[in-house]
């Protein structure tokens, strides 16, 4: 039974659009849901996703004390004689240091009008005091309100701009109506990636934009591959109905589909295993994002086509189900 | 689409020799990389400073602050102007960005016009950089143009740049990179273990040094009752005896008139000091200032601060001279390259610092390279599980290939890596799969519908094609927008993305197609091996 494809069979006959209706009322809930979380509770500037300091702004540290151990007590005092907002301060582990023993991270906000980049001196030299010389700070960022504040409208503006372009290029390349629905499949995977962010709490972060453009990449190759086989079936049966060349396009599609979302998400798995805590989050998301891909371009993309209607040649464009019985 | 030109082969031979050469450096070792001969490439990956440690600064340049000098400055001058062409005016003063006086006999609201319109100085193209109006009421309005103000600021940017770079290169920063970013921004990234906090203090501190005379004509106690007397001010102080002095404001030297300072020991108190030497307007001022204040108190003042204030005990005439305060040997050395690089222009400000040392960096790389080949490993596999020894091969080999192209590629434009660009590095070897897969899988199609292994092969090839450009086009979009609106490590994993997709089309399918081509030549097989 080797090669695998082999075993896939020739040809599926799943029936797709039959469960439509479902998936597409899964997809509302799902989208409404998100949406709820990661707004409430709305507070600035990142609603109720976990702001990390790149649009909040704010201070993070991480320290080693070897060979002293960390004295967590003394570090909050200091911290706290330095009129700081929103204190955090934690041990952590690492591989030479499972016992969380000598390294900790701080962060934290500055109160308006001191500068962070001078209060950060401060903070270490005071950390420096406690814990003796040896005291090595192995991440230092500092962000200040004025660039946050840009990083986040920076943020917003591109994932604006990314879904934007994509309907340009889907309208350009195929028909409006089709842009329409990849547009839509994009707009259910980025909101569903954020309410899985806001759920899970994760930070959301450059990183985190930088990782949702990725998945919209990937979301739009998705529905494109699907879309492609849709209009050239389009052109090559004229007469089978709408639904059935959509459920025909997509299973022509399927082998491919599941071998290519299977090689990111094992490409992406080595990555969330040995990338280490940075790259885990970032890999997870994208997981994420490229199953939701997959999904949308079958139940949210094509559905709205199905929805819309397309035209056929010499035909008017007659959708399946009108959405007003007047016209 | 499988006839094989010779240009097809000629291309792939060339990329693939083209690959290993530029790939090759990251792989010797440093020692061997310097004895290679002068024609071989030697760069190799430029990583960002999140892998190999370092700082990265975003400072501004306080172009607020500097309008508002030249504001001040120009308040100044207009007073002097019309008291020297003995014009009585009033109400002077800034009015918004501009600035106006009332003139109070209407007869010489003329002379007053003239008078004030030779303040205007020319700018670069021509025009005046100053405008100034009647209004009714006899007064005057003095209004900055616009462009000037722009001019000046981007002046002060540039400048900045020159001083904050010659400042890094005395610290002996290797490699630092000084970029302008927007308007008023400058960029500062710094490789290696440096101390951010110090090169932030060396990079932000303004350094405008002045000599300026202590006033005693008053007691402390009536200083201490608010008296302090005109032209006089009072100034913080850091020598360690007295916390705060009453200094005259005008100053006898600063900082221009230096040409040279350095760190020293004071050879009886062996305590670090500064020494420096006057240029020959300096050294006259200042032996002029020092011959008829002996017994009397100067100050010497940074930023507004006081360092010491010692007492003239004879005529200081050769231009030489010493700043004795409370140094350490580092912050005597940091003072002194700040008086040999010069004074910023304006305040600058420390917007946003990310700074990873060189330890952490190097544990990234470490992660960043195991997931890569694990990455990289589960793809080889699962293609050769999935498509067999032979369809699966040819990917592999093309991934391969697809793997040296993009390092090259990298170590050719030193694009920056950086840890979310590996991330994407690791996407786009699967993207680059993703081609393979839709040439296969419509082979496999066109089979089914009855064609011939050859008809087959080429359908397969053409109609995968738009396929995979429409399906890259749009990952190529999102890089792009990344690129424009990211930052730092954003941009690293937006330009990875780009080179990779771009060499995943050129492998997956060249590369494929000629393997293909030239096993069907050899072979003429009858059936598909994955159909």
């Amino acid at each position: 039974m080797w090669p695998l494809i082999k075993i896939l069979p020739v040809q599926t006959h799943f029936r797709f659009v039959h469960w439509a209706r479902l998936a597409g009322f899964l997809s509302i809930v799902a989208v409404i849901g998100s949406l709820f979380f990661t707004i409430w509770p709305a507070t600035p500037p990142c609603g109720g996703l976990t702001c990390g300091i790149d649009f909040k702004g704010g201070t993070v540290l991480e320290f080693a004390t070897a060979p002293k151990p960390v004295n967590l007590g003394a570090a909050r005092q200091a911290l706290s004689a330095q009129r700081l907002g929103d204190v955090q301060l934690q041990a952590f582990a690492t591989a030479e240091d499972p016992g969380a023993r000598f390294h900790a991270m701080t962060r934290f906000q500055t109160p308006a009008g001191s500068n962070p980049a001078v209060t950060v001196q401060q903070v270490k030299a005071a950390l420096t005091g406690i814990h003796g010389p040896t005291t090595t700070f192995s991440r230092t960022e500092v962000v200040g309100p004025k660039v946050s504040g840009e990083l986040f409208r920076n943020g917003l503006m591109a994932l604006g701009l990314a879904i934007l372009l994509m309907l340009i290029y889907i309208w350009f390349r195929f028909e409006l109506q089709f842009g329409f629905g990849a547009v839509a499949a994009l707009f259910h995977d980025v909101i569903l990636t954020f309410g899985l962010i806001a759920v899970t709490r994760m930070e959301f972060s450059l990183t985190t934009i930088a990782a949702i453009l990725t998945i919209i990449g990937y979301s739009m190759n998705d529905t494109v591959v699907v879309f492609d086989r849709l209009r050239e079936n389009l052109r090559k049966y004229k007469k089978m109905p709408l639904r059935e060349v959509i459920d025909l396009s997509i299973n022509e599609t399927l082998s491919r589909t599941i071998i290519t979302g299977l090689t990111a998400i094992l490409a992406l798995g080595g990555l969330a295993i040995f990338g280490g805590e940075a790259l885990f989050g970032f890999s997870l998301i994208m997981m994420f994002g490229i199953a939701l891909g997959t999904y949308s371009s079958i139940y949210v993309a094509a559905p709205i086509i199905l929805l819309w209607g397309v035209k056929r040649g010499e035909e008017e464009a007659v959708p399946l189900k009108p959405a007003t019985s007047t016209r | 689409m499988l006839n094989l030109s010779r240009w097809k082969v000629i291309l792939v031979i060339a990329s693939v020799i083209f690959g290993i050469l530029f790939t090759l450096p990251n792989l010797l070792p440093a020692g061997t990389r310097a004895q290679l001969p002068g024609w071989f490439p030697k760069q190799t990956l430029n990583l960002g400073l999140d892998l190999q440690g370092g700082s990265y600064l975003l400072l501004e340049v306080d172009t607020a602050e500097l309008r508002k000098d030249k504001q001040v400055a120009l308040i100044e001058d207009v007073r002097k102007t019309l008291r020297e062409d003995q014009i009585e005016f009033a109400d002077l003063g800034a009015v918004g960005g501009d600035v106006t006086v009332r003139v109070i006999d209407p007869a010489e609201v003329d002379t007053a016009y003239t008078a004030l319109s030779r303040l205007s100085n020319r700018m670069a193209s021509g025009a005046a950089d100053m405008t100034v109006t009647r209004t009714p009421d006899q007064r005057l309005r003095l209004a900055f143009v616009e462009q000037a103000l722009r001019e000046q600021e981007a002046g002060a940017v540039d400048q900045s740049i020159e001083i904050i770079r010659r400042r890094i290169d005395e610290l002996g920063t290797k490699e630092p990179s000084i970029t302008r970013q927007g308007a008023n921004r400058v960029v500062v990234q710094a490789p290696g273990e440096s101390d951010p906090e110090r090169l932030k203090n060396v990079i932000g501190q303004t350094a405008k040094l002045t000599f300026q005379m202590v006033d005693d004509s008053v007691t402390p106690q009536e200083l201490a009752a608010g008296r302090i007397p005109p032209g006089s001010e009072v100034l913080p102080s850091t020598d360690g005896y007295s916390p705060a002095y009453l200094v005259k404001r005008r100053a006898l030297v600063t900082g221009e008139m230096l040409t040279d300072a350095r760190q020293s020991n004071d050879p009886q108190t062996s305590a670090p000091v500064v020494n420096f030497r006057f240029n020959s307007q300096g050294a006259r001022r200042f032996g002029e200032a020092t011959t008829q204040n002996i017994g009397k108190r100067f100050a010497i003042v940074l930023d507004e601060k006081i360092i010491s204030a010692p007492v003239i005990q004879s005529a200081i005439v050769g231009g030489n001279g010493q700043i004795s305060g409370n140094f350490t040997i580092e912050s005597a050395n940091d003072l002194a390259v700040l008086l040999r690089a010069g004074a910023l222009p304006a305040r600058l400000t420390v917007e946003e610092q990310r700074t990873v040392g060189a330890e952490l960096g190097a544990d990234a790389v470490k992660a960043g390279m195991t997931s890569t080949i694990v990455g990289f490993v589960s793809i080889l596999l699962f293609m050769i599980l999935a498509y067999g020894l032979l369809f699966g091969g040819f990917s592999v080999i093309a991934l391969l290939i697809n793997g040296l192209l993009i390092i090259a590629v990298m170590s050719v434009t030193q694009a920056t890596l950086t840890l979310p660009g590996i991330a994407g590095l690791i996407l786009t070897l699967a993207v680059a799969v993703d081609a393979n897969v839709l040439i296969y899988e419509r082979m496999r199609d066109e089979v089914r519908a009855g064609r011939t292994v050859i008809s087959a092969m080429e359908a397969g090839f053409s109609r995968a094609m738009s396929t995979i450009i429409d399906a890259n086009v749009t990952t190529i979009l999102a890089a792009l927008i990344m690129f424009q609106f990211g930052s730092g490590p954003v941009r690293g994993f937006a330009w990875t993305l780009s080179i990779g997709v771009i060499t995943s089309v050129f492998s997956a399918v060249l590369i494929t197609q000629v393997l293909l081509a030239l096993w069907f030549r050899s072979r003429r097989p009858k059936t598909l091996p994955i159909a």
